[in-house]
């Protein structure tokens, strides 16, 4: 589903990163970079804002010709950014919230693991695994 | 409940074992100290990751207090703060009357020179949770009889 998924740390650099065509891999980093204004903005934004409007849950950040760019920030300002390709119709914004979550979960998991420095790159097998089953499902 | 015993048995046995060292004196106890606040520094971290999960976005500092006094306390000591005091300029004060380490104690000045070691693990603690909600601060701990203690967060403005 997602073609690329990555985890950003409170102070805006990569803790995970990976897209699945890996050819253009740089394309992606990019696309993510750029989505970090718009996370911000909508951040911002929401300070202001009613408390049942106060989601973790981003919505769309920016569609592109070719993809979509989704956003997710945690209360702990962790931000989780996700690019699917826009020919994939099928894909509703539940699932898109749904899989946010998953990827919340196995975040903490992570976060929660005594033997991971909280600020270094994720290298846990779990999260690897549950990221690619995401990205596998009808590609 | 059980897990609560389990949570005060493992942290009594923590303290002790942190202090098992044979040296003695000031710089040993201090040493002691910060050990307990880092190793509560980064349980807070995983268990606010954990607790903030299905909550709404907080509004402002206010309001992660407020959550750290409500459901943070609740969840790891079964009981709310019992009072929450700021001069809205990055100081607050939490008052909890009967503090759940520290009950096990005699209500009295007898153990009163030992209660800082049984503090430091939840300094660390308070420490940690605000620090991953992006708060950096200095957390004190006060106790004046027995039971009762005060922990004064003392929030550092980022520049």
């Amino acid at each position: 589903m997602a073609v690329c998924v990555a985890v950003i740390a409170k102070e805006n650099y990569p803790l995970y990163i990976r897209s699945i065509p890996t050819e253009n891999e740089l394309k992606f980093h990019y696309t993510v970079h750029t989505s970090l204004d718009v996370v911000d903005e909508k951040i911002s934004a929401m300070g202001k804002a009613l408390v049942d409007q106060r989601e973790l849950y981003l919505g769309l950040l920016y569609p592109t010709e070719d993809y979509k760019v989704y956003g997710y920030v945690t209360n702990s300002k962790v931000k989780f950014v996700m690019v699917v390709d826009s020919s994939n119709t099928a894909l509703r914004d539940n699932e898109i919230r749904s899989m946010f979550r998953k990827l919340h979960n196995s975040y903490t998991d992570v976060m929660c693991n005594p033997f991971y420095n909280p600020g270094d790159p994720i290298q846990s097998r779990a999260f690897d695994n549950m990221v690619t089953s995401m990205m596998m499902q009808v590609c | 409940m059980a897990d609560e015993a389990l949570f005060l048995l493992l942290h009594s046995e923590l303290v002790s074992c942190v202090y098992k060292s044979p040296e003695q004196g000031e710089a040993e106890n201090g040493r002691c100290i910060t050990k307990l606040e880092s190793m509560g520094f980064r349980v807070g971290q995983g268990l606010i990751e954990r607790f903030t999960k299905d909550t709404a976005r907080f509004k402002d500092e206010l309001d992660i207090m407020k959550f750290i006094c409500k459901d943070f306390w609740t969840t790891v000591f079964k009981k709310q703060i019992d009072n929450l005091r700021t001069n809205h300029q990055g100081i607050y004060v939490l008052q909890d009357n009967k503090f759940r380490l520290l009950t096990q104690m005699s209500a009295a000045k007898q153990y009163l020179e030992h209660a800082p070691k049984y503090l430091a693990f939840t300094c660390g603690l308070i420490r940690g949770g605000l620090s991953n909600l992006g708060i950096k601060s200095i957390v004190t701990a006060e106790v004046s009889t027995m039971p009762a203690c005060k922990f004064q967060v003392m929030i550092q403005k980022m520049l």
